[in-house]
């Protein structure tokens, strides 16, 4: 934790509420989420015990498992799952917007908007991975007549969107899949832990406590309060459900339904994980608002724009006929993998840093960045045949950057291009001066607006705005088999060997 | 007998009274088992956790009795599944477990371990491990009994398994019910299991008559299937950081006779002021990791928030802070009412709340 997200735990604790981490909002947020709220049965894993779904707040729908450990309830439960879920997700494969040729690539179609999936923490982030992992390689009976327990048609289909999501998660900035409790944590500050964030009614508790009650308490009651029949009046987020409603509600109902098989013992097992379910689902959508209420950051578009190719390139995948994802990526695809999220990091770091000044005082303090008033342009021209202009800025800082002789410099111009700089010197204490070496035009002079003046405040930085990533990776069929490459002709991944207790 | 060992046999015999007197006169002591040592050598630093655990105080009941109940419980579905994947790993004979042992060809001793009482069925153990040993064929102790003194006072330690081999090195056999998905599992849960089997392999070194090795075997069920699957897993890092913490632990005795007398943590014998008083009057080293493990940590978090300690924002909090160690100091610091401006530590926060306060400013 930085020393400046530590002090905004501390201002939580003495306000007795969460205090804010960004001033806008760093994530976008689609139009039309789908909320995916998942159960899991205790010590099983990927058996569902159910979940809500849908994309109104008023018409959650409610899939439940009534006898986890039956295949063909938990079959019957992932079909509806992927009749829930599919059509949401392909309802937005057709509309498109032709991006057009650059250098790099030719003219390509990219999918206008793309269907997002908000879940309430990231151990369902977790989840949804395993639920892909669990269903992608199934046989359905149209496929191979011949497969052992064959699932409904469509899931393997949703195994692999749920796959795709999955790992487009791990990269940093994307918003595909989201955990509410991340999206929270990144925009407020509690004072209490990270460990104790992970707890999304708590987390909600200190950013907006009810009527009459402080963080502090409303988090502690949403913790551990228990009602009279002894359950959390604040059910888990999940996917594990509360052991003790486990023991005193869910496991009788269930030998109840093992005993009648009738219409009305699944009924109460369905209204119990429902009731456990329900408070997650109004938490997430209530982290929704409070989150709508932010302003859009600047490069929120931008990096939504690469969701929106990651969404385009699996729709393409899936028409093609592509077999499912792997079971590990080969040496190739991940080193691609890895490059393109380091990529991103740097790049989700650049962007919420020149979005919100908030999080640029954070790279402020680190002496990554510094700011201040310009107290002297100097007019001076590079050497040469043709010489440039190479004014040089003297900036009045309080900051205390790590600079170095020479070192690059980054400002944001007003309309969104980068200026470069280079680090001259110091003039006097706390007086940076800056040589501009870009962004003044082709001329002798430089363009009107391009060259700050005296008395203007000027942020300047030490990372690149628009950073590129390291070198590009070589062609598949290029690589080295030192490195992985060439592609391997062996097949996909098989079904995974199924066996008369398996559990999913 | 010297004089020496006769005082500390009186030692001893004084600690176990003292200590029995701590949880109650009629109150069965709770073994300590791997878990808990675990949990302990995470945070060498409490007393209270050692002092409690060490006398088999029911840590459960005391926070409940609190008013701070536990906030973890065990499901009977995740505890049926458990026992229920055992059972298959150690079913016809042990096969699978043979089999992921690479001892399916040969034939393996199962000795009988049962005896009556813990000190009992630890000799029987011992003696059973030493045969094994000088057999020179494969051996399989199932839930073998072992001791291992913790801060002066026993703790009663039962693996799942030993495996003795025909060369003589002994093996700790963990079972686990959370799979092993395309070759790989939770990172977390392994490294909870790495903990525990090393205080198993820790007993076993202390016994002083064979060689464990240093690396486990842990059986899980494989992908989505009942079928177990096993990895070895490499415990040195792990062992030597509990070698390490419980040679920190500071001596059960000296935290005992810290208390003033008449002390219980019996929650039938103490009203809630008294256990209140007792809970208090042996430090606790509280950190947000403890929610996971520790039954008191609810009761432990509100002191230390009641008392504005940084280490209730995350452990490694203090580290940056220097001797700041309330938030009341932290806010001071930062707002320049107090503290030194000499210390890195609070000039950093000055800088920190100026930006802060001017980035939002702006807003």
């Amino acid at each position: 934790m930085s020393l400046i997200s530590t002090l905004a735990r501390a201002e939580a604790v003495a306000a007795g509420r969460a205090a804010p981490m960004a001033t806008v909002r760093h994530r976008h947020l689609a139009r039309q989420p789908m909320v995916l709220v998942p159960l899991t049965t205790a010590g099983e894993v990927g058996a569902p015990l159910g979940a809500l779904v849908g994309t109104v707040r008023e018409e959650p729908r409610l899939l439940v498992v009534p006898q986890p450990r039956d295949r063909d309830l938990r079959f019957a439960f992932l079909a509806e799952l992927a009749g829930a879920v599919l059509p949401y997700l392909e309802s937005y494969a057709d509309e498109v917007e032709i991006e057009p040729a650059t250098r790099a690539r030719e003219e390509a179609e990219v999918c206008a908007d793309a269907p997002q999936l908000i879940v309430p923490n990231s151990a369902a982030v977790a989840y949804v991975r395993l639920l892909g992992r669990s269903t992608r390689f199934r046989r359905t009976a149209e496929e191979d007549p011949d497969t052992p327990f064959p699932v409904p048609a469509r899931v393997p289909l949703l195994g692999r969107w749920l796959t795709h999501y999955g790992e487009r998660a791990r990269t940093p900035g994307s918003s595909l899949l989201l955990a509410m409790t991340d999206l929270l944590t990144r925009h407020w500050a509690t004072g209490q832990s990270n460990l104790e964030d992970q707890h999304l009614g708590a987390l909600l508790a200190w950013i907006d406590p009810p009527d009459g009650m402080t963080g502090p308490s409303a988090a502690r009651r949403a913790e551990s309060a228990r009602g009279a029949d002894g359950l959390l009046l604040c059910p888990p987020a999940g996917p594990a459900t509360d052991p003790a409603f486990d023991n005193t509600r869910l496991a009788p109902a269930m030998k109840r339904y093992d005993a009648a098989r009738d219409s009305a013992a699944e009924q109460a097992i369905r209204e119990l994980v429902a009731s456990q379910l329900r408070p997650t689902w109004d938490a997430v959508w209530h982290g929704l608002d409070l989150l709508d209420a932010l302003p859009s950051g600047g490069h929120v578009e931008e990096r939504w724009k690469r969701d929106r190719w990651s969404y385009t390139g699996h729709r393409d995948r899936v028409r093609a006929g592509e077999p499912p994802q792997p079971r590990r990526d080969d040496a190739i695809a991940a080193a691609a993998k890895l490059a393109g999220r380091e990529t991103a990091q740097v790049r989700l770091e650049a962007g919420e840093a020149l979005d919100d000044p908030l999080v640029m005082a954070g790279r402020r303090l680190a002496g990554e960045a510094f700011a201040g008033e310009v107290a002297e342009v100097e007019m001076a021209y590079s050497e040469g045949k043709i010489p440039k202009p190479r004014p040089l800025v003297t900036v009045l800082t309080g900051d205390r950057p790590h600079l170095d002789p020479d070192g690059k410099l980054f400002r944001a111009l007003p309309g969104g291009k980068t200026q470069g700089g280079v680090f001259a010197g110091w003039a006097g204490p706390g007086a940076a001066v800056v040589r501009l070496v870009n962004g003044m035009g082709r001329g002798r002079e430089p363009e009107p607006g391009s060259v700050p003046e005296k008395g203007d405040r000027v942020c300047w930085t030490l990372f690149e705005h628009a950073p590129r990533g390291g070198a590009e990776l070589p062609d598949p069929e290029d690589t080295p088999w030192t490195h992985g490459g060439p592609p391997a002709t062996a097949g996909a991944d098989g079904p995974d060997p199924v066996t008369p207790e398996d559990v999913l | 007998m010297g004089d020496a060992t006769l005082s500390r046999v009186n030692d001893t015999r004084d600690l176990r009274e003292r200590l029995a007197v701590l949880r109650g006169p009629d109150v069965a002591p709770r073994a300590m088992d791997a878990r808990a040592l675990a949990a302990l050598a995470a945070n060498p630093g409490c007393r209270r956790r050692a002092l409690m655990d060490a006398a088999g105080v029911d840590k459960g009941a005391v926070a409940q009795a609190l008013g701070s109940p536990a906030p973890f419980g065990q499901s009977q579905f995740a505890f049926a599944r458990g026992h229920a994947f055992e059972a298959r790993v150690k079913a016809e004979g042990y096969a699978e477990l043979l089999r992921l042992l690479h001892a399916e060809q040969s034939e393996a001793a199962v000795p009988d371990l049962s005896a009556p009482g813990p000190e009992g069925r630890v000799a029987r153990t011992r003696i059973a491990l030493e045969e094994a040993t000088a057999a020179g064929r494969w051996a399989l102790l199932d839930h073998p009994l072992l001791k291992l003194d913790v801060a002066g006072s026993p703790a009663y330690l039962e693996p799942d398994a030993v495996a003795v081999r025909p060369d003589g090195s002994w093996m700790v056999v963990e079972v686990k019910s959370f799979p092993i998905l395309d070759g790989s599992a939770d990172s977390v849960k392994v490294g909870a299991a790495a903990r525990q089997a090393a205080v198993y392999v820790l007993a076993l070194e202390r016994l002083g008559v064979g060689q464990p090795s240093h690396e486990v075997l842990l059986v899980c069920p494989k992908d989505f299937s009942n079928l177990p699957t096993a990895q070895l897993v490499d415990v040195r890092k792990q062992l030597s950081v509990t070698r390490r913490q419980l040679a920190r632990l500071t001596r059960i005795e000296e935290i005992a006779a810290a208390l003033p007398d008449g002390t219980t943590f019996d929650p039938r014998q103490a009203d809630e002021g008294r256990l209140h008083e007792a809970v208090e009057s042996v430090p606790a080293a509280y950190a947000p990791e403890c929610l996971a493990t520790c039954e008191l940590a609810f009761h432990c978090r509100d002191r230390a928030r009641g008392c504005g300690a940084v280490e209730t924002l995350g452990r490694g909090v203090r580290g940056e802070l220097g001797s700041l160690t309330t938030v009341e100091q932290v806010l001071a610091a930062a707002l320049g009412e107090a503290g030194d401006p000499a210390d890195p530590a609070v000039d950093a926060l000055r800088r920190a709340a100026e930006l802060r306060a001017e980035a939002l400013q702006c807003r």
